[in-house]
């Protein structure tokens, strides 16, 4: 649960985290063990198809939502069920308490249900007087520890054996000891007497399928089968989100949701319960069945052209395994009840702004659960807009006002960066980094050096260096960005005298600025959006083949942000696509287009790994383009262990969140430092910047150069 | 069409892939005498292995007491079928019921059982049990023997849809998906067998 006030507070929480060994090693074993488990899983199976699939049959539940609810009620209630629409939390934990009151039931066993979670109801049934007892094994734990859940598959994941052990212990009231097997079977025994006694059982769903009016559970533990068993009274409680038009649906999602969330191609139990069961313990041997259907600003959120999305997740709990940042904090600093990608967003919608307002600063932008969630959801697109809302609605702090305003005026940023040159001067030293950090920056920062501005930008320099070309074979035009454009010139030069020799001719478009992603990452929308018409604008001219740029995150930026800003403009949302079409990486216009020969390159054979940013890997999809290179350029590649991890860059969140940055690149590093190359490569400056930094504070002999200073040095004459 | 043994294959490597126990029959009289054979092998109560011995909370201890001879549970057989499962209970000195699984909920030794369906895809048995002493006697078993006819193995769940739509026509239903034992990695993500049901699964493939 969130209970920081402001964002100092949420970072001491987080160094909490970070202190905790047990959970850092435990999730870090999680991330790498997850990876190999689901591409296992999803061995021979077209993912990307199958998520598709899910996403659009999601849609068109969401856009039927109120046809659907009443089909589903229908034929649940022809079969014997009570059906009943609950609009917020409070309403659903009434419905459920006053059944309980009804029934005449005292004793409740309950199996998993996030959306339980969602409406606190254990605390409220227990204030009624009643006693719940969760049954999964993990949610049992928590519960007797009286914490939430810290993973939404995984809610123990947080716990070690030894806890686990004290804590039966004293419910048990015999000493217990911690080896697993053990402690399951207690577990076991322990609670083979709750459902014995238990007079109500409460289940979530995982699928409510309209055209039968049956619910679907998914379960490993077989534990939702004795719930929905034993028990006089069942009751189901779920979100509106689960509703589906018909079971292939339902089975179309079984196909993805374990095998995203454990990697098991299926879960040992799936139990689909259809109308008013057979239960001897039930006075006329019928169960007294309960759906409760939960909206909770569901139907709104199903209006929202945007939002609605959210409504696709199936609640694998996958973007949370793949997150960099939930690796390194863990669940219960990642979320407030829902956790991952999906909780930052989630906590808004069904628990507010405050619960929301720091979580949702603390994503990265890398993209990893983008690429994996089983709905297809944007969700580190949704994660910005949603902090760009709060600031909207809560004032935007200093820092985010001022660097919109800057970036918004081309000439002024471009200016305040040339001064920066001057300012510097008495803390540059004469190896590119800055000796002493200015004030602003507190000792956190410490754990990269930060690099100088370069003394002539590129911007300056290019009518000087630009070749003349005769029969060119392409024409393009440079996208600099402002980090190769005013502190690493040197890699723009470098693809310059690349592309000449390869007869590209070049144009560089002097009104470009920046593309406007920090600023997108700082929630500063408005900015954003200025920025980019004037980028759009700067390359109006057209014409070219391609609009090639040497930075992963603002290619990424430009092709696929720059035509979601401007859409609601039809006159700039053509243009933005044009432009947007054109946008090619260095290495892919390089390897894809230009299709350099390994002949034409001195081969120099050393040893060389390859970071892949984020924005590149998945961001554009980008994955052989750039190692084929290392090779072709004359170097000899040599693969580095979790080379698609982010390395904790991620712009301005390494200023926001420091001591997480620090944390991301120490790991990056010593998988770099362990494959024992003397040269690592990357597409991105500000990778480079991240990785330099961090390796200069090491003491490292490893250089980090972009793959275009390789091809450079090497072409032959 | 493909269907039945074509996948048989496919079927018995998942099965096999999430600890089933997967072993081929000639006959419902051999699936029978597994049953029985399986029972004498076992210990009266498996749990001992792994927690009997351990102390628990006073009424869970309580409930524990109540099993006392080898249970053998199958209520949703055939009744030519049961009674000779019953008679050869007898002959070994087990207790054979085919319903009452409310009598018997700190467990029974064996839940035997036959299965509508098999998926290849993901190993997993499909078996309608609208009563409850069938869902009961799939849960409380210590072991799991289910038989299920080679002619009755599927691609994947896609497969066996209109199957299960006619059953969850006929209201009320509660069907299952079955597929291994029962599992928990709740703990330090150690995997660990029996966590509410069954500790093991034999699935007998029969010839027919
Ligand atoms: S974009 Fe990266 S950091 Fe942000 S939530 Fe997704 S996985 Fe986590
Ligand atoms: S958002 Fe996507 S990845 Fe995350 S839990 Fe939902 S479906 Fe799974």
């Amino acid at each position: 649960m969130q209970k920081a006030d402001n964002l100092k507070e949420y970072r001491d929480e987080l160094r909490e985290s970070l202190d905790n060994d047990f959970l850092r090693t435990t999730l870090d074993n999680f991330a790498v063990a997850y990876r190999a488990g689901r591409a296992n899983a999803f061995k021979d199976m077209d993912v990307r198809g199958l998520i598709d699939e899910i996403a659009c049959s999601k849609d068109e539940a969401t856009a039927n939502l109120d046809a659907l609810y009443r089909e589903f009620k229908e034929k649940a209630e022809a079969a014997g069920v009570h059906v009943h629409l609950a609009k917020d939390a409070q309403a659903a934990n009434d419905i459920i308490a006053a059944i309980a009151r009804k029934s005449n039931c005292q004793k409740i066993v309950k199996s998993k249900s996030m959306t339980a979670e969602e409406t606190l109801l254990n605390h409220a049934l227990e204030d009624e007087g009643l006693e719940v007892t969760e049954t999964d094994l993990g949610e049992w734990i928590i519960q007797l520890r009286h914490e939430g859940p810290s993973h939404m598959v995984m809610p123990a994941i947080h716990l070690s054996r030894y806890q686990v052990g004290d804590l039966f212990t004293e419910v048990t009231g015999k000493k217990q000891d911690s080896e697993i097997e053990k402690l399951v079977k207690v577990a076991r025994r322990e609670l083979r007497q709750k459902y014995v006694e238990a007079d109500m059982g409460i289940t979530g769903a995982n699928f409510a399928v309209a055209e039968t009016g049956s619910i679907g559970l998914v379960t490993n533990e077989g534990n939702a089968r004795l719930v929905t068993t034993l028990p006089r009274v069942h009751v189901a409680l779920m979100g509106l989100d689960k509703l589906l038009p018909t079971l292939h649906d339902a089975l179309r999602i079984l196909k993805a949701l374990p095998r995203n969330a454990t990697g098991q191609a299926i879960t040992s139990y799936v139990t689909w319960i259809t109308g008013a069961n057979e239960c001897a313990s039930a006075p006329d041997g019928k169960k007294e069945i309960h759906f409760v259907m939960l909206d909770n600003g569901r139907s709104e959120l199903a209006k929202d052209p945007l939002f609605s999305q959210v409504l696709r997740c199936v609640r694998c709990g996958a973007c949370a395994n793949v997150c960099p940042v939930y690796r390194l904090v863990g669940g219960h600093k990642m979320g407030h009840i829902y956790i991952g990608a999906i909780g930052l967003i989630l906590t808004y919608f069904f628990h507010g702004k405050h619960a929301a307002k720091n979580l949702i600063q603390n994503c990265i932008n890398c993209e990893a659960c983008k690429d994996i969630c089983a709905g297809g959801i944007d969700l580190p697109r949704l994660i910005k807009e949603i902090h760009a809302r709060i600031q909207d609605e809560d004032g935007h702090p200093l820092p985010s006002i001022l660097l919109g305003k800057v970036l918004k005026n081309r000439k002024l940023f471009h200016t305040l960066l040339r001064t920066a040159k001057w300012a510097q001067k008495p803390v540059a030293e004469k190896d590119g980094f800055i000796r002493h950090l200015p004030m602003v920056f507190a000792k956190e920062h410490g754990f990269r050096a930060l690099p100088t501005i370069a003394e002539t930008p590129f911007r300056d320099r290019w009518e000087e260096i630009r070749p003349v070309v005769d029969n060119p074979k392409y024409r393009v035009a440079l996208f600099s960005g402002c980090v190769q454009d005013f502190v690493y010139p040197e890699q723009m030069e470098a693809a310059v005298k690349l592309f000449g020799a390869e007869s590209v001719e070049m144009s560089y478009p002097m009104n470009q600025s920046c593309c406007g992603l920090p600023v997108q990452m700082m929630g500063e929308m408005k900015a954003s959006r200025e920025v980019c018409v004037q980028n759009l604008r700067a390359f109006e001219a057209g014409g070219y083949d391609y609009v090639i740029t040497l930075c992963a995150s603002c290619a990424a930026h430009l092709k696929h942000n720059y035509p979601k800003l401007v859409m609601d403009t039809p006159s700039l949302a053509l243009k933005a696509q044009e432009f947007a079409d054109k946008i090619i990486d260095y290495s892919s216009f390089v390897h894809d287009v230009l299709k350099v020969k390994a002949e034409d390159f001195v081969q120099t054979g050393g040893k060389a790994t390859y970071h892949a940013p984020c924005h590149l890997c998945r961001g554009l999809d980008v994955h052989a383009a750039p190692r084929e290179l290392i090779s072709t350029g004359g170097l000899e590649y040599v693969e580095c262990n979790e080379e698609e991890v982010c390395c904790g860059f991620g712009g301005t969140f390494s200023m926001k969140f420091p001591e997480l940055s620090a944390e991301l690149l120490k790991k990056k590093l010593a998988n770099v430092e362990a494959t024992g190359a003397e040269v690592l490569l990357t597409d991105c400056p500000g990778c480079i910047m991240q990785l330099r930094g961090g390796l200069k504070t090491r003491g490292s002999s490893v250089k980090v150069r972009h793959v275009s200073e390789v091809l450079a040095d090497n072409r032959r004459k | 069409m493909t269907t039945g043994t074509d996948y048989c294959q496919t079927f018995v490597d998942k099965a096999k892939a999430v600890s089933a126990i997967v072993t081929e029959v000639k006959s419902d009289d051999e699936a029978l005498k597994y049953v029985i054979d399986l029972c004498d092998r076992k210990e009266v109560c498996q749990l001992l292995v792994s927690g009997c011995e351990r102390d628990l909370s006073d009424k869970a201890e309580k409930l524990c007491d109540l099993k006392q001879k080898k249970v053998i549970a199958a209520p949703g057989l055939k009744k030519p079928l049961y009674d000779k499962l019953a008679e050869m209970s007898a002959k070994a000195g087990f207790e054979c019921i085919d319903s009452g699984m409310r009598d018997h909920l700190a467990g029974v030794d064996i839940g035997f059982t036959y299965a509508e369906y098999g998926l290849a895809e993901t190993g997993t048995l499909m078996l309608d049990c609208p009563g409850e002493d069938m869902r009961l006697a799939t849960m409380v078993s210590e072991f799991h023997v289910c038989v299920l006819p080679k002619s009755k193995i599927r691609k994947d769940s896609y497969a066996v849809e209109k199957m299960m739509l006619t059953r969850m026509g006929k209201t009320p239903d509660y069907l299952a998906f079955i597929t291994g034992p029962s599992r928990t990695a709740d703990i330090e993500r150690v995997l660990a067998l029996g966590v509410h049901g069954p500790l093991e699964l034999h699935i007998l493939l029969m010839e027919d």
